[in-house]
This record gives C-alpha cells, structure tokens and sequence, in this order.
C-alpha cells in the first residue's frame, strides 16, 4: 500500500502538484488519470522520490520514502519497476541486455536462467523477435513494451508505468492492459498506471484517481465512474459525442428506462 | 549559478561515489569498458601529435641555437626535458580534455535528458558510482600510459626529424638523451598526469550529468566542460610547478 500525504510540488514558484492525499490499494490497478499538464508524470516522479516533493510524504507499507536514507531507498527501490513516459531504454544495450539489465545486477542466476526469463517476459509483452535489436532500431510502441518487460522482470512489489499506452495500437494495449492487471493480481503488487487512455480506465480502474490541474479532482472505480456527476471529470471522459451517449444510454438503462429493444429504437431514433 | 553552487555540487557528486557496489562483475566490466572508450580510442590522436611535437621541437630548438660554441647534445637534452615536463603531459591532456571530456559529457548527458539515469535509479542503483566512478577510475588508469606513450614517440619524433632533415645525427641526439637526465622530471610529470587525468573525467561528468533541459543543452555541457577542463588543467599546471619546483 502506498499512502500520499499532501504532497506538494512546484517548479519555479509554479505549483504543479497542489496538496494531493490518496491512498494505492495493493492488488489493484490505481490509475492517474487526467489531461496533458495536468501534473500525472510529476505526481508519479514524486511518488518514487526522483522529485523532492515541496511538502507532504508518501508512506511505502508505512514508511516514508521522502525522509529515508540514501540506504533504506535503494533498498525499497529494489521492489519498484518503473517504465517512464519516454521509455528510457539503455541505448548502448541490445533489448535482450535492457531487460536483463536488473537480473545481472540483483541476482545470481546463470546464464541461462536469466535468458530464459527475459525471454519469458518478452513474450509476455508480445515481443519475441526483438532480442538482438537496439532501442534506436525498434518502433515508439515497441520499446515501451520492452520498458515493461524491463520494469517487471523482478517481480516488483510495486509498479509505476508512465503512460503504458500510449502509441500501441488497440489490440497490443489490450494486451498490455490485460498484462498489468495479471502480474497485479498475481503477484499482489501495488500498481499505479498514468494513462489517458478511457480503455484502459475501463478496463483495469479498480482505483482511479482524476488530477485536474495538479489537484486530485476526483476518487473511484471504473464503476463509478459513468454515474458521476463532476463536471471536470464528465468533460475530460466523456469528451466525444459518441461517448457522452454512451453515458446517457447507460444512465437510461440503470435506471431501468430501456426494458427492451423497442423502447432502444425509439431512443435512438 | 554561481562558482560555489558549482563546487558545492561538485564535491557532492564525489562525496556520493563512494559506495559500495552493487554488483562488483558489472563494475569492472563498466571500468574495462571506459577503459576501452577513454584509452584505446585515442591512442590514434596520441600518436600523431606527439610524433609531430618531438619533431617540431628539435627543428626549432636547432634553428634557435645557431652558435657553434653550444654542443648539438644540447637540442636533445631540450627537447627531451620539454617533452617531458611539458608537452606530453599537459599539451596531450588539452587534447585529450576536448576529445574524452566531450564524449564523457555528452555520453551522460543524453542519458540524463532521456531519463536512463533515473531509469537506473530507479532500480536501486547509485548512478554516481555506476557511472561516473567507473570513467574517473579508467581515466587514472590510462591517462597516465597515453602520457608515457606520447613522451616516448615525442623523443623517437624528434629523434626522426633531426636525422632527416640533417640537423643532428641519432648518435649525438642519444647521447644528448642521457646527459644531465634528472629522474625526478619524470615524477613530476607523472604527478601533472593523474591530476589532469582526474580533471577531464570528472569534470565533464559534473556537467554531464547535471543537465538540464534539452538535446541542445548536452552540446552545451560539453563545450562548457572542455572549456572548464582546459582552464583548470593550466591553472594546475601553474599550481604544481609552484609547488613541487
Ligand atoms: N522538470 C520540470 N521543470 C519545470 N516544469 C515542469 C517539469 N516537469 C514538468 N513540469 C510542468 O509540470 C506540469 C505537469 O507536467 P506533467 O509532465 O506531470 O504532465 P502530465 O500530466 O504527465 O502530461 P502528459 O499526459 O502530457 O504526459 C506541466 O505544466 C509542465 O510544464
Ligand atoms: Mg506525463
């Protein structure tokens, strides 16, 4: 469990994370969920400690990682995965190299273990013909998923991705998604997800937390969220039209308007 | 930001160096790496320019002593205690500043704008001493044989050019070699060399890995660290000679 006590964070006297308190369930998705700006990067850099929050602590299982030591963080930080926005592959390394990266540091497996487990979580992000390329050679999609693989080859406790998402196409998102719900409720980690994709929020929001403009706007499930009446949220979600009659019909059904496809004609017409 | 802002900070990142590594194999094989990268590769430009200064400095140390009463040994003992007080050790470091500093600069640089140290943060691992300490530790290691190799071809180049160009026979030139040889020259020169040699690996490390911003800024920081290298390797040329002449 990670709990955010009033963070607070600015960049030249610009508040960008303005008093935040929420609390990551462990075994679920926890999503950020927000606009472009909205602060869902910098929140998650302070969540891990590389932003120094202005004020506000985030307790790790009850400890705060913002007053550790140098010591006790790298200790903790052993038991994080993290895939950044930009990925953030080692470029001088093959793929296979960036993935086993945190094996050859943190464990003595042989060899041939540890090409087995790459291969093991590269094919669980559906990369399996990738192994000898550099990042500079694999597609924008591509390499996120190798940031995956490489985050989650450890079996983190807890697992931060920035935007897992982003320039896949549906089909591999869904793969994605489906991946990181998986691991979450398999291993038991506590997983935070930036996104703003709305199938993702569907699809694996056990928690979701909405930022709007560096505050926490809103707090739920991927339930709650068609009924909620904030407007914010109501904006940002359900921004196309398509999507907004999505919402209404849902609305109408719960409420038990729609008994049969008869009555759906009609609202339809 | 001001001069103490950056020594504050750069002592700092020192200080954080020294920790206990998490994987010693991975360590050494980052060292032998850099070793390669810091070394090997510029072995070429050593060579060329050293040849060329020991030539250089006999010609024109033969061309200033134009009496006859000076013994031709003399042009050797000048260019060989030149060579290796001076030349090799500083003029090959100012080289080796602009050609190691801007590569150690922007090596990190690009890694801190694409986010790779944090992604090694991340991972537990102290990035000042994975990446940093590993090109101080190689530079000490082979600066110093680069310098060796310099003063040695430097001595053969002018060796080379005064046999050629018949200003003084190799005969003479070895005989000007061993007259009045002062070993101590020689650990001065060495204690020039680990200096400087500590100079063009950290500080570009300092401004490399302290990026901020931008592709553009990583030309920036390594501009700024060959100029701020080169600077201090005279100031410590200066600074040694007054102390340990
Ligand atoms: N290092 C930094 N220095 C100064 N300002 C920053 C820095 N990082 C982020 N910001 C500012 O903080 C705000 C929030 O940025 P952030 O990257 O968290 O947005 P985001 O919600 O992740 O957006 P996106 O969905 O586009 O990734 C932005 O206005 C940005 O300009
Ligand atoms: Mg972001």
């Amino acid at each position: 469990m990670i709990e955010i006590k009033n963070i607070q964070k600015g960049f030249d006297g610009r508040k960008v994370i303005d008093n935040v308190s929420a609390t990551l369930e462990t075994g679920k998705c926890n999503l950020i969920i927000g606009a472009s700006g909205s602060g869902k990067t910098v929140l998650m850099k302070c969540l891990v400690g590389l932003f120094e929050p202005d004020s506000g602590e985030v307790l790790y299982d009850e400890d705060s990682i913002t007053n550790m030591n140098e010591e006790d963080r790298k200790m903790l930080r052993q038991q994080i995965g993290m895939l950044f926005q930009g990925s953030a592959l080692f470029d001088s390394m093959t793929v296979e190299q960036n993935v086993r990266f945190p094996l050859d540091m943190f464990t003595k497996l042989s060899a041939k273990q540890k090409h087995e487990k790459v291969n093991e979580v590269l094919a669980r992000v559906n990369l399996a013909e990738a192994n000898n390329k550099f990042p500079a050679e694999i597609s924008g999609g591509m390499k996120k998923r190798v940031g995956i693989a490489r985050a989650i080859v450890l079996n983190p406790k807890f697992l931060f991705c920035d935007e897992p998402n982003s320039g896949l196409d549906p089909k591999t998102s869904l793969v994605i998604d489906k991946l990181i719900k998986e691991i979450t409720t398999e291993y038991g980690m506590t997983t935070v997800v930036n996104t703003h994709d709305m199938n993702s929020v569907m699809e694996i929001g056990d928690k979701i937390i909405f930022m709007h403009q560096g505050h926490k706007e809103w707090e739920g499930t991927n339930k709650d969220i068609i009924f909620s009446k904030n407007e914010e949220l109501n904006q940002f979600i359900f921004a196309s039209n398509f999507l907004q009659d999505a919402k209404d019909m849902r609305m109408l059904e719960a409420k038990g308007k729609i008994s049969d496809d008869r009555d759906m004609d009609k609202l339809l017409k | 930001m001001n001069f103490f802002t950056h020594l504050g900070r750069y002592l700092l990142m020192i200080k954080g160096m020294f920790s206990k590594p998490e994987n010693m194999r991975l360590y050494w094989k980052e060292l032998m790496h850099q070793c390669n990268e810091i070394g090997i590769r510029s072995v070429g430009i050593v060579v060329i320019i050293s040849i060329f200064l020991g030539a250089v400095t006999t010609v024109q140390t033969a061309y200033q002593l134009i009496t006859p009463l000076i013994p031709k040994t003399v042009i050797a003992i000048i260019v060989r205690d030149n060579i290796i007080l001076e030349l090799a050790p500083t003029l090959i470091c100012v080289v080796l500043a602009g050609v190691v500093g801007s590569r150690i600069a922007s090596e990190l640089g690009n890694m801190r704008i694409s986010e790779q140290i944090d992604a090694l943060e991340i991972m537990g691992i102290n990035t000042k001493t994975y990446l940093i300490l590993p090109k101080i530790v190689a530079a000490l290691i082979v600066v110093p044989c680069l310098v060796v190799l310099a003063a040695v071809l430097g001595i053969w180049g002018g060796k080379m050019a005064g046999s050629l160009s018949g200003i003084l026979p190799p005969e003479i030139y070895n005989d000007g070699l061993l007259e009045d040889f002062i070993p101590y020259n020689v650990v001065f020169a060495m204690s020039k060399t680990y200096t400087y040699a500590f100079i063009i690996s950290s500080v570009p490390a300092y401004y490399g890995y302290h990026v901020q911003g931008g592709s553009l800024e990583i030309g920036r920081a390594s501009t700024k660290s060959v100029i701020v290298s080169c600077i201090l390797i005279l100031l410590a040329d200066y600074a040694l000679a007054a102390i340990l002449l």
